[in-house]
């Protein structure tokens, strides 16, 4: 059953250097506040999979906590460039960082794959494109029925599974609506799972169809109000687009980027006293 | 090149979009003539219809408007492996003539002088989608020779090279920029340009090319946006620039 706990008690606990590790949420519900408290406590040399890196894998990658990145899309979505991300691959700042490269129909399916137990997905796709040259864990296979010839990929069973959501019961039952991207595929996928969640109820009041996971499919989960921000929580409060557009000018330069980790991220204890600080300097922002 | 984009969609279909360009003429398309066409987000929104263009294709306006949304595998298994998806908007870093496009890499893939986002969806939405549309600026460094690296294929190397590798799309049936219009030759499937966009020269899409482009033997003239198109862009660009606050992309 999933326990009740404080986000850096599941942190602490469940994540582990050298860690194969996903948290995931696909634009919606990206799990910041707990990216964040796994660069708080330092961790290092994880094996990152996220389909979409985003700010958050651009903030751990440059913060030093990566050896390695399984990905499908890593850009700042209707921004730019993810700048700590390309310093680490075109130049090994602040160290090398291994890719392994996929499409989404891939990695989604890669996950769906890992909460089956089965070893690979497979799909209809690569033929003609140059990514399965440079990926050796792409493969093709024949369809034994059919002989179609299809591309395999090797599922995705992460150490540590972590996804934000909007609520859980008091038993730790979590609830998540809106875009779900592939997180309860994440969780499920992995060995052990952090939630962090909105809010923790008395009743879910869930509807039938609803996006549920159970308690027992979970290790920790963590109340943590606002964990998804910048990103948002549908239903608690909308994307800051204006954060992810004045993360460009901030993560491009590798010592403001620092000084902004150690200001907002290692300098405070908890993401509520992030927010803090990370609002009191917005306000003195000049966009 | 929005309006050009988003004449290319029709009441009919199922389109499954990206950010950016592609997003612009989709939903200019469904604003204007064809309010039905029902357009899908890799983030899962099915049917969405945004009254501002979203800035992420997680925009919190693509759930609230949808029909329905779904996981992203179940998006690229049901529906867009599932055939149901008509025609893919795809952009791209560099484009060659036979529109296979790059969005991976420039340089070497080991140590790239510029690392771009990567595939995103592009891969299979270049192969399982019904057709693909093409929307991006013409620049030489963008139209070149040969791609530097092949994240989604077009036509490969031309002829009936898709149908051999068994891709189930047709493929590339258009590239619009800002220039021009080009379509794949029928046969060879080498994209040749077919429209000039009022006040463009042959000479200069010849400059914005990295190959010796074809023309078609009667080249046409792209009918201007007429005001109902360029009002509602205009329109559709100044609510998106109140909600996000910029000037969103023409």
């Amino acid at each position: 059953m999933a326990e009740l706990t404080s986000l850096r008690s599941a942190v602490e606990a469940l994540v582990r250097d050298g860690d194969f590790v996903a948290l995931e949420g696909f634009t919606h519900l990206i799990p910041f506040a707990a990216g964040h408290e796994i660069i708080r406590q330092g961790r290092r040399d994880l094996a990152l999979v996220r389909m979409t890196p985003d700010l958050i894998y651009d903030q751990m990658i440059g913060a030093g906590c990566a050896r390695k990145l399984v990905f499908s899309w890593g850009g700042n979505p209707g921004v730019g460039s993810l700048h700590r991300l390309r310093d680490a691959v075109e130049h090994g700042w602040p160290q090398p960082l291994e890719l392994e490269e996929h499409g989404h129909g891939d990695l989604s399916n890669a996950y769906v794959a890992g909460a089956s137990h089965l070893p690979f997905a497979v799909l209809r796709a690569y033929a003609g494109s140059d990514l399965p040259r440079f990926n050796d864990r792409i493969r093709f296979i024949e369809c034994p029925f059919t002989g179609e010839r299809l591309a395999a990929v090797p599922a995705v069973r992460p150490d540590v599974a972590v996804i934000h959501a909007q609520k859980a019961d008091r038993k730790g039952n979590v609830l998540l609506w809106g875009i779900l991207g592939v997180q309860k595929e994440a969780v499920l996928a992995a060995r052990r799972a952090i939630v962090t969640v909105e809010e923790i109820v008395d009743d879910l009041r869930a509807w039938p169809n609803a996006c549920i996971l159970p308690s027992w499919t979970v290790t920790a989960v963590c109340c943590v109000p606002g964990g998804a921000h910048p990103s948002y929580a549908h239903g608690y409060y909308d994307r800051d687009n204006i954060f992810y557009k004045t993360w460009d000018t901030i993560s491009r330069e590798r010592e403001i980027f620092r000084q902004w980790v150690k200001h907002h991220i290692l300098d405070t204890e908890s993401f509520e006293e992030f927010r803090r600080v990370l609002q009191e300097d917005m306000a003195g922002e000049v966009h | 090149m929005t309006v050009a984009a988003s004449r290319l969609l029709g009441n009919g279909d199922v389109c499954f979009v990206g950010i950016g360009l592609p997003s612009a003429a989709a939903n200019l398309a469904r604003i204007t003539h064809a309010p039905g066409v029902v357009l899908i987000y890799e983030s899962g929104p099915i049917g969405a219809k945004p009254d501002v263009l979203p800035l992420s294709i997680g925009d919190g306006s693509l759930a609230e408007t949808a029909d329905t949304v779904v996981s992203t595998s179940e998006i690229f298994r049901y529906w867009l492996q599932g055939g149901r998806v008509t025609v893919g908007f795809l952009s791209a870093a560099q484009i060659d003539r036979y529109a296979n496009i790059n969005t991976t890499v420039i340089g070497d893939y080991a140590h790239p002088k510029t690392r771009l986002p990567g595939a995103g969806g592009a891969p299979e939405i270049a192969a399982c989608a019904g057709k693909v549309i093409l929307v991006l600026r013409q620049t030489a460094r963008a139209f070149v020779e040969r791609l530097d690296f092949v994240t989604s294929v077009g036509h490969l190397d031309g002829g009936d090279a898709r149908k051999r590798l068994g891709l189930p799309g047709k493929g590339p049936v258009a590239v619009v920029t800002d220039l021009c219009l080009m379509a794949p030759h029928e046969v060879t499937k080498e994209l040749t340009v077919t429209h000039l966009h009022p006040g463009v020269s042959i000479e200069m899409v010849r400059a914005a090319t990295g190959w010796d482009i074809r023309f078609a033997d009667a080249v046409e003239a792209t009918a201007p946006p007429s005001a109902a198109e360029l009002g509602a862009l205009r329109d559709l660009q100044r609510r998106t620039a109140r909600a996000h606050g910029r000037p969103a992309e023409a």
